[in-house]
C-alpha cells in the first residue's frame, strides 16, 4: 500500500554546510503544509533530469528530515555528496537550482524516539546526523533528557557541530574529530547509564555493528537499542528479470537496483524505505535460473535460502534470468 | 449537505430505526454467500458518494442519538475511557484528526477555524461552540481524545507503537462487542487478539501486525468485522453483560425481525504524526433483520452465511443460542437463486 502521494516542493535555499554536505530547504508549491511529522522520519525525494544524452533520468534517495517536526511551512535535508553516487547525491548537489521542483512522499517513521524511555544516547557518525537533529528539537521542546555523540572525519568535514553545541551546550553535545584523533569510549559510556535508557545509532554500518555488539555485551536489552543506516543498493553484474504479470523483462543496470529498474518502465511498485530493512518491497520469485543476493536486513535465513521472496529494494542476483510475481 | 439527525435509543426502549436511506448504504459485509476470517484490509480511500466510505470519517442520521448513549455510558462507568501518560502527544493527533475531517467532509454541521494554535471548533449538531490552544489540556473542558470522541461516532482505540508491536494504550470503547478496555488496556497486540479463535492457526495476525507497523501516515486502510446483537444496544460491553446477556434468551419466531440485529463494525487505520501511534477507529452499524431482508440479495446471502458459519466462530460471536430460529427465519428469504457478487444492494 505505498503507491506514492507526492507532494510538489520547491528548493527555497541551498546552503553548503561542510565539504561534501550541502542543506536544502523544501517549500510546498500549492500554498499548502506539509504534513507534521516526527524526530526520526525521512522522506523520499523524486528527482527528475536528464542525462548527458538527454534521456530522462529519476532518481530516487530517502533523505532524513531535519528541520523542526512542528513547523510545517518548510522541510530541510541534508546531502552528503558520495564519492561513487549512483547518481542521486550527484544530481542534488550539481544539478539541483534555487526555484527548481521536486517530489516528496509522506515522511515515513522507521527510527522513532521512545516516548516510554527515560534518557536518549544518540550516536552519530557523520551524515547519520541528520535524523537526531530532529528527534532533538522535539525533545528538548518537551524537557526529554538526552546526549549527542557525534563523531566526523574533520572540523571542516562535519556538518553542524558548532551549531549543535550552541544549542543544547557541551553538556549534552559531545563531539568527536577522528582528524584530531578523538574517539568516543565506548566502554565508558555504554557501562553506568540508568535503568530505561535508550541508545540510538546511526552511521556506517561497522559503527552500527560494533555499537550495538558493545551495548549487548554490556547487558543493554535489545528492545533500547536502535539504529538506521542509509544503505545505499549495492551494485553487481548486470542481469535479466522477467515480471510474470506485466509480461515484460529488461536488464537491471549495474548501478540499478531492481526496484529501481521496475521504476524505470513505469511500473509502480511496493516500496517504503529503499534500504533493505522494513519488508514493504517483498516480492515473490516466480523462478529462477541462477541465485539471489540477498542484501537485506529483513528476510529470515530460511526466507532467503528458500529462494521464494526477495526484497528489490536492495537484493541483486547473479545468472540466468529471474522471474517476479509482478 | 445536512443530516437529519434522529432520536432515539440505544437501551431501555430501544427506539432506534433506520431510515430506508440508511438501510441502502448499510455497510453489509458479505461480498459472498460464506464467512471465514481473513486479513480483508484494503486502502481506506473515497467510495461512492452517500456510501458510508464517502468521507474517511463517516457521520450518519444517528449521530445525535449515539452521542447520548455514550455519555450515559462513560456517565455510569468512567473506565470506558482511558489513556496512559505517554500518550498525551497522540491524544492531541486524534483530536486534529477527526476535527478537520468531520470539519472538511461536514461543513454544514461541524467548523474548525485556527489562528496559529489558539482554535475554534463549532459542533452545530451538539450544540458546542468551543475555543482552546491545542496542545494545552486546560483549555479544554477533558483530555483532548475524550473530549473530541465524545463527539464522534464509534469507539476509538490508540495504539502506541514500540518494539516491533502495538500496545493499547489509550481509547474511549462504549460501543462495543464483548470486550472491555479496562481489561486489555496495556496488552500488545497478539495479547488483545487472544481470545479470537482459529486466526491465530490461520496466521492473520502475524501478517496483520507486520503490515499495520508498516503503516504511513497519509494512507488509512480499513477492513469490516461482524457480530449479532438482539436489540439494538451500542454498549454490549463485558462490564454490562448482566443486562444484554439475558436478552439472547428472548428471541423467538415471532421477534426475530425486530429484535435479531446484525452488527458491522467498519475498523479504520491512521498513522498518526506527532506521535507515531495508530489510532484504530471501529464504527458500529446496526440493522434489524426486518430491515435487511427489504434488500432481497442480502436476505438470501445472509441466511446462506449465517446456516454455513463455523461452529467455534458462531461460538465466539454469541449466536449459538438463537441461531437456528434466525436461520428458520431467514430461510423465508431465500428461494436458492444465485446472488451476485460483491456486496451492493443491486
Amino acid at each position: 500500500m505505498t503507491k506514492n502521494v507526492d507532494h510538489e516542493v520547491e528548493v527555497t535555499a541551498i546552503t553548503q554546510v561542510a565539504d561534501t554536505v550541502k542543506r536544502f530547504r523544501l517549500v510546498p508549491v500549492d500554498g499548502k503544509t506539509l504534513p507534521i511529522f516526527s524526530g526520526g522520519s525521512h522522506a523520499v525525494v523524486t528527482m527528475r533530469g536528464t542525462d548527458a544524452g538527454g534521456a530522462p533520468v529519476l532518481y530516487r534517495n530517502p533523505y532524513s528530515l531535519m528541520s523542526s517536526p512542528n513547523d510545517p511551512s518548510y522541510y530541510e535535508i541534508s546531502v552528503l555528496k558520495v564519492l561513487n553516487s549512483r547518481g542521486g547525491s550527484h544530481f542534488m548537489h550539481d544539478r539541483v537550482k534555487v526555484g527548481d521542483r521536486l517530489s516528496l512522499s509522506n515522511p515515513v517513521n522507521l527510527f522513532p524516539v521512545e516516548h516510554l524511555g527515560r534518557k536518549h544516547i544518540f550516536i552519530a557518525g557523520g551524515i547519520g546526523i541528520t535524523p537526531f537533529m530532529a528527534m532533538m528539537d522535539g525533545l528538548a521542546a518537551q524537557g526529554g533528557p538526552f546526549e549527542l555523540h557525534y563523531g566526523f572525519r574533520s572540523r571542516t568535514h562535519g556538518a553542524y557541530w558548532r551549531d549543535l553545541q550552541d544549542r543544547y551546550g557541551e553538556a549534552r553535545v559531545k563531539l568527536y574529530c577522528e582528524g584530531e584523533g578523538q574517539m568516543i569510549d565506548a566502554d565508558q559510556l555504554l557501562e553506568h547509564q540508568p535503568l530505561g535508557t535508550n541508545l540510538y545509532i546511526c552511521g556506517p554500518g561497522a559503527m552500527i555493528a560494533f555499537f550495538t555488539d558493545k551495548a549487548r555485551q554490556a547487558g543493554w536489552p535489545v528492545e533500547n537499542i536502535h539504529s538506521e543506516q542509509f544503505l545505499a543498493p549495492p551494485s553487481g553484474k548486470p542481469f535479466l528479470v522477467k515480471l510474470k504479470k506485466s509480461k515484460i523483462e529488461f536488464m537491471v543496470g549495474e548501478h540499478q537496483s531492481i526496484l529501481e529498474a521496475i521504476e524505470a518502465h513505469d511500473i509502480d511498485a511496493n516500496f517504503l524505505c529503499r534500504g533493505g530493512a522494513c519488508g514493504q518491497c517483498e516480492t515473490a520469485v516466480c523462478g529462477m535460473d541462477g541465485e539471489i543476493q540477498h542484501n537485506d536486513h529483513y528476510l529470515t535465513d530460511d526466507e532467503k535460502q528458500s529462494g521464494k521472496k526477495i526484497m528489490i529494494c536492495v537484493s541483486r542476483f547473479k545468472g540466468g534470468e529471474l522471474v517476479l510475481d509482478l | 449537505m445536512s443530516i437529519a439527525f434522529k432520536k432515539e435509543t440505544f437501551r431501555d426502549d430501544f427506539t432506534f430505526r433506520n431510515s430506508p436511506a440508511a438501510i441502502r448504504r448499510f455497510p453489509f459485509p458479505f461480498a459472498e454467500d460464506s464467512y471465514m476470517y481473513a486479513v480483508n484490509i484494503e486502502p481506506h480511500v473515497s467510495g461512492k458518494t452517500g456510501s458510508v466510505f464517502e468521507h474517511p470519517i463517516d457521520v450518519d442520521e444517528h449521530y445525535v442519538g449515539e452521542m447520548e448513549d455514550r455519555a450515559k455510558v462513560l456517565a455510569e462507568d468512567p473506565l470506558r475511557c482511558q489513556a496512559l501518560p505517554h500518550m498525551m502527544p497522540a491524544q492531541w493527533d486524534l483530536l486534529e484528526l477527526l476535527m478537520e475531517s468531520k470539519a472538511k467532509s461536514y461543513p454544514d454541521v461541524f467548523s474548525l477555524t485556527k489562528d496559529g494554535d489558539k482554535w475554534h471548533w463549532v459542533n452545530k449538531a451538539l450544540g458546542i461552540d468551543d475555543k482552546f490552544t491545542f496542545g494545552d489540556t486546560s483549555t479544554l473542558p477533558y483530555e483532548p481524545m475524550e473530549y473530541v470522541t465524545r463527539q464522534s461516532q464509534g469507539d476509538f482505540c490508540i495504539l502506541d507503537q514500540r518494539d516491533n508491536n502495538l500496545w493499547m494504550d489509550a481509547g474511549m470503547v462504549t460501543t462495543q462487542a464483548d470486550w472491555s478496555l479496562d481489561f486489555d488496556i496495556g496488552m500488545n497486540f497478539m495479547e488483545w487478539h487472544g481470545p479470537v479463535p482459529l486466526a491465530h492457526q490461520l496466521g492473520v495476525f502475524e501478517r496483520a501486525l507486520k503490515f499495520m507497523l508498516n503503516l504511513q501516515h497519509g494512507h488509512p486502510v480499513r477492513r469490516f468485522n461482524w457480530t449479532m446483537t438482539i436489540n439494538p444496544r451500542l454498549d454490549t460491553s463485558p462490564e454490562n453483560y448482566h443486562k444484554w446477556g439475558p436478552d439472547r434468551t428472548t428471541v423467538t419466531p415471532e421477534n426475530v425481525g425486530e429484535k435479531v440485529h446484525l452488527r458491522v463494525e467498519l475498523q479504520s487505520f491512521f498513522r498518526l504524526p506527532r506521535s507515531n501511534a495508530i489510532v484504530f477507529p471501529i464504527r458500529c452499524y446496526l440493522i434489524s433483520m426486518q430491515e435487511l431482508v427489504t434488500i432481497p440479495k442480502w436476505g438470501r446471502r445472509f441466511h446462506r452465511v449465517l446456516k454455513g458459519l463455523h461452529p467455534d466462530l458462531a461460538d465466539y460471536k454469541g449466536l449459538t443460542r438463537y441461531r437456528p430460529t434466525v436461520v428458520e427465519w431467514l430461510s423465508q428469504y431465500d428461494d436458492g437463486a444465485p446472488t451476485s457478487p460483491g456486496w451492493d444492494p443491486e
